[in-house]
């Protein structure tokens, strides 16, 4: 909330506000029905997400299981320090999936932007508006499925007892069935097989923004280039270009913001958590579920857990205070 | 010729290009389509052609064995397309209307704690507990585990659509509107519901689509908090298929010894069977959200 030096004034010299017990109360009962429609969000926020928020403590605890109260478990489990912290570091699995997070996470961004950026320049020289969107409506339906459903389409094409790619396109190329890749043991394949999932899921939806803003270009500017013979591809790169620049760049920060995150159901379902890919498709999110999930180390699992979240917190603060610098209608806050 | 034509034209790349760019996206739009038609001819396949030949586009033998097992294979398939149609229809109507009265509120420019409380709101967006007090917090505190409000509470209120929608409220709601009803006399819940929902219906729409589509694709929360097998919906029972094909004749309620059950079991066509039936829906709404999804996006992009 802003505070106005006029309001602070005003605050003072009423007589009135001094009396009551406390504004926010007055305004409670004021605004009655606005606080009750307010209530179920407020509810859903704090159990969901700042309780957890409060439970990031669980990473200096030893955690063990009581009984079936949280708090009592909590509470009964011993304070650890960073001896947690420790046994991550201390693991070459902590390396591994910090490295992979962030090299999965800078080539979607780089990739994306380029191929976004593109598709959507050329979507707009499409002359039949009508192939163009059927084109843009294409492009988008791999948004809509969920990751459990690409990775079926993913593994109807690789897998090696029957799909498509082992059983009939490469031996259409004549390659012998000795030499066909095994797709889901061998992972120097999947940094590629990932980023390119990735960009068939997303390429879409990353486009639809870059076209509405490319839409929303003044015509004006493209008249008065054509009048002065400037060729299609001068304007995109003395027009278009430039003033999609600011967005790139924001868009971008705030992806950025995000590195220390991944996309559990790309990671996880896609590869289909297969232990002997995880050289190369191992990220933060899917060690933390590995641990607390299959080897139940809620110690491991949550000192992983808090290193991406406080990373992830500084990352998306200060890319934020630069995106506001930037325009300020476009922060997060 | 009309001035604005022959602009039209100048303004045009040459039809090289344009040729160019058409065989481009027509490349990529199959690319985007097809690997849905493997899987749809494979469910469409008889099961000895798949084992014998690998999945195919075009079935070598045509054959529905796959959908009448699907359909015959008793309850726990149907049971989960139930389940899942009733998560998705509850848990939207929940959402929408839990997001759209918060979002309203910190939308009134005349409430004094707006600020405060979309903070409350744009906070989650920066810092996150992480996986582990998340799931301890269902588990071990609330434990909704195993229950089939596991599917729908965690997903309720998302930071990104309660700013969709304040935006939209901000924009197409005028706040004389909200004045004049006061002076009528309507009370504050009867204009938020008779005249400012009216008005937002094309927002309403399109976070209620966000929603249905991340309700009907939600394999997340199972996979974190369900453990009972009555309770998986369609997206988890493709996800249990997906690892381990004997799920299935688990799941089925054919008697018999299991080797028997996995002899009669069209496995490799059933699951991309069921892997159609899970795209289906989505697919026949496509028009309708794709129109709105582009919107909502648009909006988030506008004050994103």
């Amino acid at each position: 909330m802003r505070i106005t030096p006029a309001a602070l004034e005003k605050v003072a010299l009423s007589p009135k506000t001094n009396k009551k017990k406390s504004g926010f109360l007055k305004e409670v009962s004021k605004n009655r029905v606005l606080f009750i429609m307010m209530l179920p969000a407020l509810v859903v926020l704090f159990l969901n997400n700042y309780l957890p928020m409060a439970g990031i403590l669980i990473a200096f605890k030893n955690f063990k299981f009581f009984g079936r109260n949280f708090f009592e478990n909590f509470y009964k489990s011993d304070w650890v320090g960073l001896q947690n912290f420790e046994f991550f570091t201390s693991t070459p699995d902590a390396f591994m999936v910090t490295r992979n997070t962030l090299a999965y996470n800078l080539a979607f961004i780089v990739i994306g932007l380029v191929v976004a950026v593109f598709f959507a320049v050329i979507l707009n020289e499409v002359r039949n508006k009508y192939l163009s969107k059927f084109y843009q409506a294409s492009m988008f339906l791999p948004y809509f499925m969920s990751w459990i459903v690409v990775s079926y389409l993913v593994f109807a094409l690789l897998s090696e007892e029957q799909g498509f790619v082992n059983k009939n396109l490469l031996p259409a190329f004549g390659i012998s069935i000795d030499s066909l890749p095994a797709w889901y043991g061998d992972p120097a394949k999947w940094p590629v097989i990932l980023t390119a999932v990735n960009m068939w899921k997303f390429t879409g939806y990353n486009c639809v923004v870059y076209v509405a803003a490319i839409a929303g270009i003044d015509q004006e500017y493209y008249e008065a280039a054509t009048v002065d013979g400037a060729t299609k591809f001068q304007q995109i790169r003395n027009i278009t270009l430039p003033l999609l620049t600011p967005l790139m760049i924001i868009l971008t920060l705030l992806a950025v913001g995000r590195v220390f995150y991944s996309d559990f159901g790309l990671f996880f379902s896609v590869t289909r958590n297969v232990g002997a890919l995880y050289d190369t498709t191992l990220v933060i999110d899917t060690f933390v579920y590995n641990a607390l999930r299959n080897m139940n180390d809620v110690g491991m699992a949550s000192a992983a857990g808090l290193y991406q979240s406080l990373c992830g917190f500084v990352l998306v603060l200060t890319s934020n205070l630069i995106v506001r610098k930037i325009d300020p209608d476009k922060a997060l806050f | 010729m009309s001035r604005n034509d022959s602009l039209e034209t100048m303004n045009s790349v040459s039809p090289f290009w344009n040729g160019l760019f058409n065989i481009l996206f027509t490349i990529y739009s199959i690319v985007c389509i097809v690997p849905l038609l493997l899987v749809v001819g494979v469910s469409f396949s008889d099961e000895k052609s798949i084992i014998t030949g690998g999945y195919n586009f075009i079935p070598k033998v045509f054959s529905l064995e796959a959908y009448k097992w699907v359909f015959k294979s008793g309850d726990t398939i149907v049971r989960a397309y139930g389940l899942s149609i009733m998560i998705t229809i509850v848990g939207t109507l929940c959402s929408v209307a839990i997001i759209s009265m918060f979002s309203y509120v910190i939308s009134r420019k005349d409430f004094k704690y707006r600020n405060v409380f979309s903070f409350i709101v744009f906070f989650t967006m920066i810092l996150n507990g992480g996986m582990v007090p998340w799931y301890m917090v269902y588990t071990n505190l609330l434990h909704i585990n195993n229950t089939l409000l596991a599917y729908i509470v965690p997903s309720l209120v998302n930071a990104w659509y309660v700013m969709i929608m304040r935006t939209f409220f901000q924009t197409n709601v005028p706040d004389s509107i909200i004045e004049s009803a006061r002076i009528d006399g309507a009370g504050e819940f009867r204009t938020f519901l008779k005249i400012v929902m009216p008005l937002a219906k094309p927002g309403l729409a399109t976070i209620a689509l966000f929603q249905t589509l991340g309700f009907w694709n939600e394999w997340y929360l199972p996979l974190m908090l369900i453990e009972d097998s009555k309770l998986y919906n369609l997206q988890y029972i493709l996800y249990k298929t997906l690892n381990a094909i004997q799920y299935l004749s688990q799941a089925s309620n054919v008697s018999g010894g299991t080797a028997e059950i996995l002899a009669k079991l069209p496995s490799e066509t059933a699951r991309m069977a069921m892997c159609v039936l899970a795209i289906g829906p989505i697919i026949l709404a496509y028009p309708f959200f794709q129109k709105y999804f582009i919107k909502g996006l648009t909006v988030g992009a506008v004050k994103g």
